[in-house]
């Protein structure tokens, strides 16, 4: 799948195809030998972010599973 | 004021290809509204779970009532972010996603836990719920009735997507691919027999005009 910076898209590939023989053969089964895509994931990272903070995409700041939190709030009042 | 959506799906792949499938289901046939999928942050935590951050890009399809009203919106693609946690040990993945622009006007919040199926270990179970809800004064209601059917309508396109992808990776030939090829078939057959007819209609012609010739 393409990334959101089309410079990004090859490494993204690269990187994707590393980190989905590592999930199925090593993580799924419980292995933890370490990921060996980091470096990989690293190149790629930093060419994203780039494409995001040119392209103004609000990403910053955002908690991980973060509107759950809100959302318990939001239920009790509706 | 937020319209609260609950579902229930089932797929007949083991979790371990559901979950594996999670990370390659795009692009698929059911999936043109998906633009750019990015991993934004991963990491494997001490006690062996993975979390993971994507962002998304789709397109902003609107009604037309929604386009005249909000036409600075039309253009712009629809940014979300997907956190998910996946437990291998207890095979429990549960997904949070989001939109984080036009939120103001719409936003849908979706949580996914897919784990084993009580009844059957080699299926998968997704629970579904999602939050939608707008800030838009006096068509709050309008906004969320369209805001829900747009996502039952991905809802569908994803389970679509998923079953083709995980049919896909253990090697079948993809419906799609036998509907083509079928389609194809019977054109070439088409052709073909219209291609006899026309012989036929010559040669018939020609033996006419031979016979035609004999008894002149």
């Amino acid at each position: 799948m393409n990334s959101v910076g089309e410079e990004c898209t090859d490494m993204k590939r690269e990187y994707d195809q590393c980190f989905n023989r590592w999930f199925a053969e090593k993580f799924l089964k419980g292995e933890c030998s370490g990921d060996p895509c980091t470096e990989l994931f690293r190149r790629y990272r930093d060419c994203v972010q780039k494409a995001i903070k040119d392209k103004d995409i609000p990403v910053d700041g955002v908690d991980f599973m973060g509107p759950s939190k809100s959302k318990t709030e939001s239920d009790g009042s509706s | 004021m937020v319209k609260y959506f609950s579902g229930f799906n089932i797929l007949k792949n083991s979790w371990d290809q559901v979950s594996a499938a999670f990370w390659q289901r795009y692009p698929n046939p059911y999936s043109k509204h998906v633009l750019s999928e990015d991993i934004l942050y991963r990491e494997v935590t001490p006690d062996h779970k993975l979390l993971t951050r994507r962002l998304l890009t789709k397109t902003n399809r609107l009604p037309r009532w929604a386009e005249r009203i909000f036409p600075a919106n039309v253009a712009h693609a629809v940014y979300v972010v997907e956190d998910s946690i996946i437990d291998p040990f207890s095979k429990t993945m549960t997904t949070y996603t989001w939109n984080i622009n036009h939120a103001s006007i719409m936003s849908v919040e979706e949580r996914c836990v897919y784990c084993e199926n009580s009844e059957n270990s080699n299926w998968t179970e997704i629970k579904r719920e999602a939050w939608v809800s707008s800030k838009v004064f006096g068509l709050t209601r309008a906004i969320q009735e369209f805001g829900l059917a747009r996502f039952k309508s991905n809802v569908t396109k994803a389970m679509k997507g998923f079953e083709f992808i995980l049919g896909k990776m253990q090697g079948d030939v993809p419906h799609r691919t036998l509907v083509e090829t079928a389609k194809e078939a019977t054109e070439k057959a088409k052709e073909t027999a219209l291609a006899a007819k026309e012989k036929a209609k010559d040669l018939a012609s020609k033996a006419a005009t031979t016979k035609k010739q004999q008894y002149v």
